[in-house]
């Protein structure tokens, strides 16, 4: 099935290739795919790609934890504290909607240049999810659950570690993998709208040397950066829940 | 052991005292009088709407009485306590389905602050006398709901309780199994000595289990009969069934549902 899967791209490619070569273009937006694909190779070896690799996901990583570990540390207040919520409320939506890349222009005045900015950013963009999703996540226990965690006199500490946590786990792995794939999305933006850094650089410094293989090889990385990002989060997440996977699903 | 005459005698250890619970203002139980001894097996019938899942809640510490007490061994039940163990209709809601079955009953270990080294014999010896030997690795969702409910026993058994606290218990199991399990809680029964409030809709498994049977009534919740079970022990599915005392009990009790229910 995965092989027929590949038919297609594999004959858009091949179509494009001869479209290109036949029609003897000098577009400067498009190349032929085996141009990009020398591009690319080039660009791994004299370094440059892995370099801007190394730090868009620097940048990526770092905003996804802090944004995760804020939304997720509020989400969980929030979800178990129902007056709180309600206190916040109104914050929180009135903040959340704010577009992360529209606080450049603020983050590039308050922290200059380089990492800093753009995890303060990645940061932003990543916690509302979390905090919502993981607020979500608490009031979709099973209350039947807490009656256990009653009954059975758990402390409060206990009540959160093995009880809440691993019962609102599941579906905090969906949105640490959607706070993932915003990262990404994130990192890259403030890269091509800012930051002299990163692939997102890579690709503006290619669009303006008009040089369309490099731009596009860059596109195809960035690409395969975000599909090996996500194979990862969605193996951990099999690799975590095994066995009682099963149970969850039926929930 | 559970004549009635040495009941007279047993501590008490479930006391409701003219206990009223109202939400808001609707009246859910009215005045309800009523004492469980120790050791003593009392089922509590009546139609839905009787209050029956709410009184064994106050019970639990679960849920507070507006008016008057219930007490548990001498104490206000306000908040739940550990030796009071709540065994719960929907097993497969009360299990936590990222634990195994060890994992499960652990947590009630966990909770009593049941040292590591030891809990693991402990959790072994439960899981057979609840008829699940070997079968600790399992998780939830692996099992059936009769071995759910059994896993859901064992952790409350862990709890050591002196009073157990059941929910119509075996309501969503098929017939078979249900007879099986109403056996193993029987000499569970005798075994701990702990006594049991028992709340089911099934008159037959009521007579079949009880030393008592109260049997409740709607509109508000209160007591409507009270009877005593002289069936000899220990009970048999085929003979005790079979029996006219356990034919003239089920005949006034099927009586007493069908009017209170009209």
């Amino acid at each position: 099935m995965r092989a027929r899967g590949l038919l297609l791209p594999l004959l858009l490619l091949v179509a494009a290739e001869l479209g290109m070569r036949l029609s003897g273009t000098q577009s400067m937006a498009l190349a032929a795919p085996s141009d990009v694909f020398l591009s690319l190779l080039s660009a791994i070896g004299d370094g440059s790609l892995l370099v801007a690799t190394r730090d868009t996901l620097t940048v990526a990583f770092a905003g996804l934890a802090i944004g995760t570990a804020v939304g997720l540390a509020f989400g969980i207040l929030f979800g178990l504290v129902p007056p709180l919520n309600r206190l916040m409320e109104v914050t929180i939506e009135a903040i959340r909607p704010v577009p992360s890349v529209a606080l450049i222009p603020i983050a590039m005045l308050a922290l200059g240049f380089g990492y800093r900015m753009g995890i303060a950013i990645v940061a932003f963009a990543c916690a509302f999810p979390m905090l919502i999703l993981t607020r979500a996540a608490i009031a979709g226990i099973e209350p039947r659950l807490f009656e256990v965690a009653r009954a059975l006199r758990l402390s409060a500490m206990q009540r959160v570690f093995k009880i809440i946590l691993p019962a609102a786990f599941p579906r905090i792995m969906v949105a640490f993998r959607l706070a993932a794939g915003i990262a990404l999305v994130v990192a890259v933006t403030v890269e091509i709208a800012a930051n002299p850094l990163g692939l997102g650089y890579g690709i503006l410094i290619a669009q303006q040397a008009l040089d369309p293989a490099r731009m596009l090889a860059y596109l195809v990385w960035i690409g395969i950066v975000g599909y090996a990002l996500n194979w990862a989060l969605v193996g951990a997440q099999h690799g975590m829940f095994g066995r009682a996977g099963g149970a969850e699903a039926r929930q | 052991m559970r004549k009635t005459d040495k009941q007279a005698a047993a501590r008490p250890v479930i006391e409701f005292s003219r206990v009223d619970l109202s939400f808001g203002d609707r009246k859910i139980i009215d005045k309800l009088d009523l004492t469980v001894r120790e050791g003593e097996f009392v089922c509590i019938i009546g139609p839905s709407g009787c209050g029956k899942t709410t009184a064994l809640r106050m019970a639990g510490g679960l849920v507070n009485p507006t008016g008057g007490s219930v007490g548990v061994l001498g104490e206000a039940m306000l908040k739940p306590r550990r030796d009071v163990a709540i065994v719960f209709q929907d097993y497969g809601k009360a299990l936590l389905p990222w634990r195994t079955a060890h994992g499960n009953i652990s947590l009630a270990l966990e909770a009593a602050g049941v040292a590591k080294a030891e809990r693991g014999d402990r959790i072994e010896h439960l899981l057979e006398k609840v008829g699940l030997p070997g079968q600790g690795d399992k998780y939830p969702a692996e099992m059936s709901g009769g071995m759910q409910q059994r896993l859901q026993i064992a952790r409350c058994l862990a709890q050591d309780p002196k009073v157990l606290l059941m929910d119509e218990p075996f309501g969503a199991l098929d017939a078979m199994t249900r007879q099986t399990l109403q056996d193993e809680l029987l000499s569970i029964a005798a075994d701990t000595r702990a006594t049991v409030f028992f709340v089911t809709h099934d008159l037959e498994e009521a007579i079949y289990l009880g030393d008592r049977v109260v049997g409740l009534l709607p509109d508000p919740g209160r007591i409507g009969t009270m009877t005593e079970i002289g069936l000899p022990r220990p009970r048999d599915q085929l003979s005790t069934r079979e029996m006219p005392e356990f034919l003239a009990l089920r005949r006034s009790l099927f009586d007493f549902i069908e009017k209170a229910e009209a």
